[in-house]
């Protein structure tokens, strides 16, 4: 079972987040950049199965240079090799071209199972996996809080709002999965070490054959318009708890008209 | 005026308010044209309250089949509407399955997506809310039919009758779509409180409960109020709630009218997916808590004394 897990390098949820003034493009400079925390549990996952299947696994990742850091870090966990889509001309990409990057990437794998994690902590769209299953016309296995795989059948359970859906479904296929899934493992100094050594192939759009007049910013499907910081939250009013805390507190509620 | 489509959500027999919040939004850009998918009979006893919050036309994309699969037969028909009726724009809800139809049909017809709309203008800008309500941005979609997802609690629904005309839609499940079958759908929790990301009010605990069996305080104050209830990502990593409650970055977004925080300090992440609450209402011991620096009303103080008070004030005054 060969599996492509695809990771995201984004800025640090704990630092103060940003677009580029000069092209409304996320600001990856300012702050410090990890690994999207939601992709750990695909790598996880990903090796897991490997684990339990055997085959390989192959991270691949789209981003500017520094990403390969992010890559590094999914090989020190464990993965064989690395996929770098790198290419200053695909700054600015849209989720839809990003995935049409990707889908052309993964034309360069051997692979049974593409798995994601739910979102990336930046721009949130949460869709991409259900893009590249449409792109790539391979079954959708998204939403998983467990993955099970027999033979040539991936079972999961789809988490949710009251329970789960049982979906299953053949490989080749694109396996999206959620943090309640496993505990992501931490990279072992020998797995750092390793992963020095581990073979990162870098593609640009020339690579993935992809006609440069519909990659990039320019070329986007969407594009962002404005942006401003959201004006700061009214002071509100902070009481001490005098016996008749609660009380205050549902006085608030019916002078707000909320009960 | 062009068609827009609105995917429909809905439940036995009963629209959810998700969508009337998104036939209100539709009405800036054109003619609401409501899409009903379900088992056959699903679309009639919804059209009239359709059509009550301006819904032109209903298309009814009824079918036992729709349900066997995941996502995909539902973006083929969409895909299918977009090709014969035009739309200016497809808006769906911002939940996990009408997202990932929203994304499939966008790639399918190569159109700009655009997620967790909170805002629409009649020239199609989109408001977004960025890096957990940090940032405002207006996006515009510029390839294709836009396709929006919208988040629930973001548009105040408000009726605008109009006569809907009813047009049946075939659902042809294609061979692709057929690929990622649903077996089961099993119901662990069944309860009698709303869904957490539509909900118009959530109440949610936190590291300062201490314990799981203490979120009944939590549970029993959003009873009172007719709440959802939510967790910090320190109460469901501990396995005190359910990891599907989490709000927060890596969790469920909310915002509701009103948000009430009991025993959680307000980091970074957990802010990320409450702050766009229209009014917040906290309780912690620690008045350094930057939860108070966005609560609109704040108690500090012991969360096992003040809650059950509220809840028994709130009780007396809802008789």
């Amino acid at each position: 079972m060969n599996i492509v897990v695809l990771v995201k390098q984004v800025p640090d949820t704990w630092a103060e987040r940003r677009l580029a003034d000069s092209d409304k493009t996320l600001d990856r400079a300012s702050v410090d950049a990890v690994m999207n925390e939601l992709d750990e549990y695909a790598v996880e996952e990903a090796l897991r199965l490997k684990e339990a299947h055997g085959g390989e696994v192959t991270v691949l990742s789209m981003g500017p240079a520094r990403a390969a850091e992010t890559i590094r870090k999914a090989l020190s966990m464990g993965a064989d090799k690395g996929v770098h889509v790198s290419d200053d001309a695909l700054h600015g990409s849209c989720v839809i071209q990003t995935a049409e990057a990707l889908a052309a990437a993964l034309g360069t794998v051997e692979w049974d199972l593409v798995i994601c994690g739910a979102e990336s902590t930046d721009a949130r769209q949460s869709v991409m996996g259900a893009l590249l299953s449409e792109k790539l016309g391979v079954p959708q296995l998204s939403g998983a809080r467990r993955v099970t795989v027999e033979g040539s059948t991936v079972t999961i359970e789809r988490q949710t709002e009251t329970g789960y859906d049982v979906v299953a479904g053949s490989v080749p296929a694109v396996v999206g999965v959620i943090e309640k899934i496993n505990e992501p493992r931490y990279p072992s100094f020998k797995g750092i070490m390793a992963a020095k050594k581990k073979p990162v192939s870098t593609l640009t759009v020339a690579d993935l054959g992809l006609d440069s007049a519909t990659v990039g910013l320019a070329n986007a499907t969407s594009e962002v318009v404005s942006v401003t910081p959201r004006p700061p939250r009214q002071a509100g009013q902070v009481v001490k708890d005098e016996g008749d805390g609660g009380v205050k507190l549902a006085d608030f509620l019916s002078a707000q008209k909320l009960i | 005026m062009a068609e827009v489509l609105v995917l429909v959500e809905h439940a036995d027999g009963a629209v959810k308010k998700v969508t009337l919040e998104l036939l209100t939004a539709a009405r800036v850009l054109g003619d609401p044209a409501a899409v009903v998918f379900g088992p056959p009979g699903s679309a009639g006893p919804l059209v009239d309250k359709l059509a009550e919050y301006g819904a032109t036309k209903v298309y009814a994309a009824e079918s036992g089949e729709v349900d066997q699969y995941l996502v995909a037969p539902k973006s083929d028909v969409l895909a299918g509407l977009v090709a014969s009726a035009a739309p200016a724009a497809v808006l769906v809800s911002s939940t996990r399955d009408s997202r990932e139809t929203a994304a499939r049909l966008a790639m399918r017809t190569r159109s700009g997506i655009l997620t967790d709309v909170v805002d629409l203008d009649a020239d199609g800008t989109a408001t977004q809310s960025a890096f957990g309500g940090a940032l405002i941005v207006q996006s515009r979609v510029r390839a294709g039919t836009p396709v929006l997802t919208v988040r629930p609690n973001s548009v105040t629904p408000v009726p605008a009758p109009a006569p809907a005309t009813v047009e049946s839609v075939e659902v042809t499940v294609s061979d692709a779509a057929r690929a990622a079958t649903v077996l089961d759908r099993v119901v662990e929790v069944r309860g009698s409180r709303p869904a957490l990301t539509d909900a118009s009010i959530v109440v949610s605990g936190g590291r300062g409960l201490g314990a799981g069996e203490n979120f009944a305080l939590v549970e029993k104050l959003a009873d009172a109020l007719g709440a959802a209830v939510g967790a910090s990502r320190a109460a469901t990593d501990a396995g005190w709630y359910p990891h599907q409650s989490q709000v927060g970055q890596t969790g469920v977004t909310v915002s509701p009218q009103l948000y009430v925080a009991v025993g959680i300090s307000g980091a970074i992440q957990h802010r990320a997916g409450m702050q766009t609450s229209k009014t917040i209402v906290a309780v912690n011991k620690d008045p350094e808590a930057p939860i108070f620096e966005l609560a609109d009303f704040g108690v500090v103080g012991d969360l096992f004394q003040v809650i059950p008070q509220a809840t028994e004030e709130i009780a007396k005054r809802k008789e």
